[in-house]
Order: C-alpha cells, then structure tokens, then sequence
C-alpha cells in the first residue's frame, strides 16, 4: 500500500509543476484519482471477506457444525481428515482434476494449434464449436449430458464427471493457448528455419517451449475450473461426492471446520503456485 | 509434404472435436429430443416416449414465468453491480498500481482458489442470524429487529455478484490494460477535465472490455442455482432450482428438458441483440 502512495506523491508533484493547470481541475483530479483508490480497497475488502472468515473458522473449537465462534484450536489444521467424508470427498476431487486436466489440457492444445497455426476451411466454425461450450448456461451442459448417459444406459459417477469436466474444460484451454500462439513472434520460427532446423525440430525446440508457460497456465485453470465445479458435477456424479458437493450437502446443519481447513489451505497452496509461477516467469526475462 | 499440410489442421481438431461431438452436441440434441416427450401409459416414473408434444414448452414456460422473470432479473442487477464494482477496481488496478500491478492481479482471482461453495456458506453465516452484520446494523438502528438479510433477494444478489465478480474483472483489466495513456493525455491537452476524459476516450475503448465481462457474468448468472439455493428461501427460486429440481426429485425429464432449452434460447436471443446493440464482434 505504501507503494501506491509514494506513486500518487511523485504523479501530483508532477502536476504541480504544471502552472497552466486551473486549480479547480488540479483538486477534482487529485480527488478523483484518490477516490478510485478508495474504491478499490472497499472492493477488495468485499472480494476477501468471506476469504478470512473461512481461514478465522478453520481454527473454531466448533465440534461438528461450525456456525459460531466458540474458541481457538489448531486441532483442525493436525487433523484435516477429522471430520467423516471430508477427506475422500477431497480425494475424488483430486483425482477428478488430475484426469480432467491431463485430457483437456492435450485435446485443447492440439485444436489451439490447429486454429492458432493453420488457414483451413472450417476455421470460423471451429472457433464457433470452441465457443458455445462457453456460452451455454452450465446446468443445461449438465442436464443435456446425464440425459445421454441415461439413454445408453451408463450410471452416472467417477467416469462420467470425468467425461463432463474434459468437455467443459476443453474450450478455456483453447482459448487460453491460443492466446499465447498469437502472441508469438513468428520471426523466431522463421529464424530456425533458415538455420535448417525441419518443421518438427523447430516444433521442438522453438514452438513448443515458448507456448509452453501457455499451456501450463491452461493446465493450472482446466484444475481450478474442475476442482471447484458444482452444478455439472451435480448433475453426473451419482453417488459419488467430490469436495464442492461436500460442502453442499452439509450446508444445511453447517459444514465442519475441516472443510474450512482445506479451503485456506487451497488458497495458500494456489497462491504460492501463482507467485512463484510469476517469479520464474521473470528469472527467465532476465536470463534471455 | 503438402498434403500433410493440408491435412494437419484436420488430424489436430480430429480427436477434441470427436469428444466435444460425442458429449457436448450429442447430448444437446438428445436433450431436445427428450423435450418432446411423454410419459410412457402404465409405465414406471422416469419412463418416457416420443411423442413430438411441443406443447411441453408452452406447460413449462407458463408454469414457471416468475422463476424465469426472476432468473433474468437477478442476472441483470448481479451483472450491473458487479459491472459498478469490477469497473473501478479494474481502473485502479491498471492506471494506478504502478509496481503492485501483477499482486493486485493476483489478488483479484486469489478468493477463486477456496471454493465458490465455501465462501457462498461464507456469506450466508457472515449475513445470518448469527453473524455479526446483522446484530450490528440492527444496533445501529439501520433494519428493524424483525429484519433478515439471509433468504432474501438481496442474499441471492449479493452471493452471484460476489461469486462473479472475478469474470467481470479480468475482462475489464485486460481491455483496460491496452489502452495507450497517451490517448488520456491527450484529452487532458485538449482541457477535458476527468469525466469528459472517461465518458470520450477510456470508456469507449473499454467496450470490448465491458462486453465480454457483461457476458460472462450474465449467462452463468441467469442458469446458477446454487447462490439461490444456499443464501434465498422458497420465494427466490430461479429457474436452475426448477430445471434440478424438475430432474432430481420429481424426475420429469422432458419439462426439464423443455425449460433447458428455452434458458439457452431466451440467452442466445439477449445475447445477439445486446451484441449487436454493443457493436462488438471480436469476441471470442
């Protein structure tokens, strides 16, 4: 925060030496830029409230149902898998995750790069099909699927929520990727090339490392969006039960505090990832 | 040589768009299908034919109008407010953040990583009976003693705006970010004060921006349930708690069917006009 005072003290002293500024002008601008400052604390605050309250009663001496403060324990956090369910929902969830993002992740970089790369009739419908995933409310995705396992006769459970996460997960992994081969300095390429370098050489080590922080990027959100996902889940799990329906379920008499335990712990896990991804990300600006 | 060129953009969309056929279109078409169908005479519950009865999407609609009002109109106050919110944070986050840029960033999509449904619970403990909101503005003297803020409308809005918050966000950053703050400057040379500055130059060139967040908040919004479910009663039910509970406990496929498919065209409609009103279509 301090940052961002002494960046607003050099901007207004930078204004001040401007004399053909009117006064009035100066003061409503100063006002202005300090108000959105201002702001953008009150929305933070809102975006992390239910943050630290989560993580504040993960450490509640609550017994099962976590609803009020009753006093401070670290007993949650030596336990985790205190609390019955809690852990093999947590369990499923992983593994839902890593399936659906290993099969999205390769299904959706290969089409980025088909669409990314390639002049082909069919393009624009390509990127239509890519699209519609995105753009249709999740619990008509969901119903429409469970409709077709029915009618094949195929119980819903670990497979099919696998089936349903690949395929809502494909299009923000195209999207994602393809982002970054837009991006690419086709000159790089072309460069390897002329060093005589062949197309699947030059694929190897040129392309694909540079797409690569890309698709680790699509990989890491095709995770989040899998792991975090209720409705679609709801709807082809059966009686299997991941982590988000966990916390549905016992909504209603008030979820443990293990859950919150897993909760905060996601959080700082994910953010360590992210910050140390950003990290590395620099280190190899400065290294090239 | 060249025909595998040719055929290489073919062999790479082959295998995902193979599995987005199988799972996401089939089951679309299937889905219609099943709305056209009745029970089966004398069969179980959850047995259904073909009967082509079109008339199931005029019982559904007119069965469930309110929830369906009501879906749309929570959509549309969830996606304003969170477009009031996301804007300025936006702003803020590319114009004023100077080194603390990517943290902020970061920090933005940070509460993504604990569970939607954990900081939905958040909420509905934070704003009920046994919070602290509550038995605070009510010493204060802000809502009468009888006041509730859980099962609410307000609850439900308050829970989506929240949960969407995120998608608004990002777009709104990335389309923020691109601007040239010369183009600013510029106005600023030619003595528009700040609001002309934003009305003239920032918003427009933000469009693309505000689109795409609008969109990405609406249209799940308009198909959630659960923000209902956890923090609304019985009189906040949107037509997602229909549909599931159309397929879960009453087992009625084909109604359930028949109000998915009028969700997606009811969006699909809204959605082209208010791109074309929008006049964006670099989208996707």
């Amino acid at each position: 925060m301090t940052q961002v005072q002494s960046n607003s003290k050099a901007s207004r002293q930078k204004d001040a030496s401007i004399p053909t500024f009117p006064l009035k002008a100066r003061i409503s601008r100063w006002f202005g830029r300090n108000l959105i400052r201002i702001y953008a604390v009150f929305g933070f605050t809102y975006l992390f409230i239910p943050v630290a309250y989560t993580f504040a009663f993960s450490f509640n001496d609550s017994g099962k149902s976590n609803l009020v403060w009753k006093g401070f324990t670290l007993d949650n956090w030596k336990n985790p898998c205190g609390a019955p369910e809690v852990c093999a929902a947590l369990g499923n969830s992983i593994k839902i995750g890593l399936l659906a993002t290993t099969f999205s992740t390769i299904l959706g970089t290969m089409i980025a790069f088909a669409i990314g790369r390639y002049a082909f009739k069919g393009r624009s419908s390509s990127n239509l099909l890519i699209f519609l995933p995105m753009a249709t409310p999740e619990i008509v995705l969901g119903a429409s699927l469970l409709s077709l396992f029915l009618v094949f006769h195929i119980n819903p459970g670990f497979w099919p929520t696998v089936i349903a996460h690949v395929m809502f997960c494909i299009s923000f992994v195209v999207v994602t990727v393809k982002a970054r081969i837009a991006s690419l300095d086709p000159r790089l390429e072309q460069a390897a090339m002329d060093l005589y370098a062949n197309e699947l050489e030059t694929f190897k080590k040129v392309t694909l490392p540079l797409v690569a922080p890309g698709i680790a990027g699509a990989a890491l959100l095709a995770f989040s969006l899998s792991f975090d996902d209720f409705i679609i889940t709801n709807f082809n799990s059966g009686t299997l039960k991941t982590f988000p329906e966990f916390v549905y379920t016992s909504a209603a008499r008030g979820i443990p505090a293990q859950a919150n335990v897993i909760g905060s712990a996601m959080f700082f896990l994910a953010l360590i990832i992210v910050i140390a991804g950003q990290f590395v990300g620099k280190k190899a600006k400065v290294a090239k | 040589m060249t025909l595998t060129k040719v055929k290489m953009p073919y062999l790479l969309l082959l295998p995902g768009f193979l599995f987005l056929f199988t799972f996401f279109i089939l089951p679309i078409v299937n889905l219609a299908q099943t709305s056209t169908q009745t029970p089966i005479a004398g069969g179980d519950t959850g047995q259904y034919e073909q009967s082509l009865r079109f008339a199931n999407y005029l019982n559904a609609f007119t069965e469930n109008k309110e929830q369906f009002a009501r879906s749309f109109i929570f959509a549309l106050c969830a996606t304003v407010l969170a477009l009031a919110i996301a804007y300025p944070l936006a702003y803020a986050i590319a114009f004023k953040a100077g080194r603390l840029k990517n943290f902020l960033l970061v920090l933005v999509v940070a509460p993504f990583f604990v569970s939607f449904l954990l900081r939905t619970v958040a909420w509905k403990q934070i704003l009920g009976e046994e919070g602290f909101v509550v038995p605070g503005l009510r010493t204060l003297g802000i809502i009468s003693q009888s006041t509730t803020l859980t099962s609410t409308s307000f609850a439900v809005v308050m829970g989506m705006t929240y949960n969407f918050l995120p998608f608004m966000t990002l777009p709104l950053y990335a389309s923020l970010e691109r601007i040239d703050p010369r183009t600013m400057e510029a106005s600023g040379d030619l003595y528009a004060n700040g609001l002309t500055t934003f009305r003239k130059v920032t918003l427009p060139l933000s469009m693309p921006g505000v689109v795409a967040g609008t969109l990405l908040t609406f249209i799940p919004a308009a198909g959630d349930y659960v923000n209902a479910a956890i923090l609304g009663s019985p009189n906040t039910k949107m037509i997602g708690n229909v549909i599931e509970s159309r397929y879960f406990k009453i087992v009625d496929y084909p109604t359930a069917a028949a109000l998915s498919f009028t969700l997606m065209a009811a969006i699909l409609i809204l959605v082209t006009l208010y791109i074309r009103k929008a006049g964006t279509e670099e989208l996707v």
